[in-house]
């Protein structure tokens, strides 16, 4: 990889409408590194995430001001296709949310829209390798994907995001709708991927940002009364847990609010 | 919490003992009545069909073979050959399917996909009108309107009465119904399997047809079945425009009448109630309720194998 950082966002602010969400953020995210956004409810962390492959454009209404780099360009400059940002960064929902097909079709559907020439078989087979989820699978791999399990349709939701070899890997509270050893499973798969993909996560569970990540992005409403939501603090994750600079990220990991 | 009034003591009370709850009995029970009644509607009009229809297979002059097995229909001369009827509805029920569904379906998804909202508020109104349009009106203008314009182009090929027309306009008939049932079913996809598409970096037209539109199948498959049921049993249109006079053939240039058409005009005269006429009207009613269902269970077949379930 050429360079360091995987996307960066300068000045990034992201409306509803005319309702701001988010506000003025500025991150250098490092790539094959594992970021984590924290942070209380509704202070904007799927709306950041969600910017980051422009999957608010199905909001009627969201746009966004300021810059988000990648590879040097201009994410939402006008002659992007957003179809291509998605291609390049691939996202796992909180929700699993395999299609409707079968097992071996929801790795192939994605690899073959995006024009994949190669040997389907072994791409599916790779996928599923990558996902962790290919012993549990590789004998019903014609069954339907809602066959699964929740925590095996989140990680088939993982295996078809890297069957489209993708550069980042977005996942929003990945986790949250699976049990400890599920959730356990996914946390080493995504050790095991930020080899070769850089992950950006949000997640609820403080030991979990604070298992995984190196680095970790703190979120919350702007100023008492705002209903804005902007990173207040972004470093090293060891850092954010163990010594903040900020009293209310301090306040926030450690369990004491307000 | 400390509440201190006797309504509120009251409301705190323990009882656990077993209630009668009227209102609910009533509802209860009301709604069984009316689930009871679709069913017992559904076996009186089988009985008397089928009672009736067994009168016309008891005259010693019709069997099954001729029923069945023959081309031409006219009971006054002992002429029993269904298809001659059978014939036209398939061939107009056909035509019409052919019409409705692939533009039925393309108005649903371009209404459930890409519509604006004010694009949607212009077209669903005008899919409501024509929905609401009395079919003795689509009738004569598949007659007066449709029939020049095939003349026009076809020339003397194609007869003033013939199949085409009845067909075309039973399509746009049926169109807003098949509309609206897809829709329905294409909106009930949820938005997540619309996002793990695009996530993927599908195009909207590849979101679209390859995962909301499988997914919506059995909705759609249930449009479908109506549409037909719908065409097969549609009068007023084939009556006024496909013409009047049994005919076997699969040319849709031609004129033909329907099995429903045939009814309608004969049960217009008069008939006394014993004649072969009368009667045979009930095995054509008959015939027309079996070949529905057969339809019916065609398609089902059909939807079931390729439909995906979520959920
Ligand atoms: N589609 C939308 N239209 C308008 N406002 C929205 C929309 N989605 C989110 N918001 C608003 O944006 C703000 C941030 O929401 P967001 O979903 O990003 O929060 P979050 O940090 O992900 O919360 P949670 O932890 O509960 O998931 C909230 O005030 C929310 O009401
Ligand atoms: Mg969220």
């Amino acid at each position: 990889m050429e360079n360091k950082y995987a996307i960066e966002a300068n000045a990034l602010s992201i409306y509803y409408g005319s309702f701001m969400a988010v506000n003025n953020v500025d991150m250098l995210i490092e790539a094959q590194k594992i970021t984590a956004i924290i942070g209380p409810s509704g202070c904007g962390k799927s709306t950041l995430l969600r910017a980051f492959n422009r999957m608010n454009d199905f909001v009627p209404g969201c746009h966004v001001t300021g810059e988000l780099l990648m590879q040097g360009k201009n994410l939402y400059s006008k002659d992007i296709d957003p179809v291509e940002v998605r291609r390049k960064i691939g996202m796992v929902f909180q929700k699993p949310n395999p299609f409707p097909k079968s097992i071996y079709e929801n790795i192939a559907w994605g690899a073959r829209i995006n024009g994949f020439k190669g040997n389907m078989d072994e791409l599916v087979e790779q996928s599923l390798l990558g996902a962790a989820l290919w012993d549990e699978v590789k004998d019903k791999l014609q069954d339907s994907a809602y066959a699964l399990s929740g925590g095996q349709q989140q990680r088939l939701c993982i295996a078809r995001t890297i069957a489209i070899q993708p550069e980042i890997i977005l996942m929003d509270e990945p986790a949250s709708a699976l049990d400890p050893i599920s959730t356990l499973r996914i946390e080493e798969l995504m050790q095991e991927l930020k080899k070769n993909y850089t992950i950006i996560i949000v997640t609820h569970n403080m030991q979990q940002a604070a298992r995984v990540s190196d680095y970790t992005a703190m979120m919350m409403l702007d100023k008492e009364g705002s209903r804005s939501g902007t990173v207040i603090e972004f470093s090293e994750t060891k850092r954010i847990f163990t010594n903040p600079k900020d009293k209310r990220t301090e306040d926030y990991v450690t369990g004491r609010f307000g | 919490m400390n509440l201190k009034s006797a309504e509120a003591r009251k409301f705190r009370q323990f009882d656990l003992k077993k209630k009668f709850r009227i209102s609910e009995s009533i509802i209860q029970a009301s709604l069984f009545f009316a689930g009871i009644l679709s069913i017992f509607i559904t076996i009186a009009i089988v009985y008397e069909l089928g009672k009736e229809a067994m009168l016309f297979f008891n005259d010693p002059d019709v069997t099954l073979g001729k029923f069945l097995g023959t081309t031409k229909w006219q009971p006054g001369i002992g002429q029993y050959g269904i298809w001659a009827l059978v014939s036209a509805t398939l061939v107009t029920s056909f035509i019409a399917m052919v019409i409705s569904l692939p533009l039925g379906l393309a108005s649903a998804i371009y209404l459930s996909e890409y519509a604006s909202s004010k694009a949607r508020s212009i077209l669903k109104p005008v899919l409501e009108i024509l929905a609401g349009i009395p079919t003795v009106v689509y009738g004569y203008f598949a007659l007066l309107f449709v029939t020049p314009i095939l003349k026009s182009i076809f020339g003397d090929q194609i007869q003033v009465y013939n199949m085409l027309s009845a067909g075309l306009v039973m399509g746009i008939m049926i169109l807003p119904l098949i509309s609206s049932m897809s829709e329905d079913a294409l909106s009930a996809v949820p938005r997540s399997l619309r996002e793990a598409a695009y996530a993927m970096g599908a195009t909207k037209v590849e979101t679209s047809l390859q995962v909301v539109l499988p997914a919506a199948l059995s909705g759609i498959g249930a449009a479908l079945i109506v549409g037909i049921s719908r065409a097969v049993g549609e009068t007023m249109i084939v009556a006024v425009a496909a013409g009047s006079g049994p005919n076997f053939t699969f040319d849709p240039f031609k004129a033909a009448e329907t099995m429903t058409g045939h009814i309608a005009r004969i049960s217009g005269g008069d008939l006394s109630y014993n004649s072969i006429d009368y009667t045979s009207l009930f095995a054509i009613a008959m015939m027309l309720f079996l070949l529905t269902l057969v339809l019916n269970l065609i398609s089902q077949q059909i939807v079931n194998r390729f439909r995906e379930r979520y959920e």
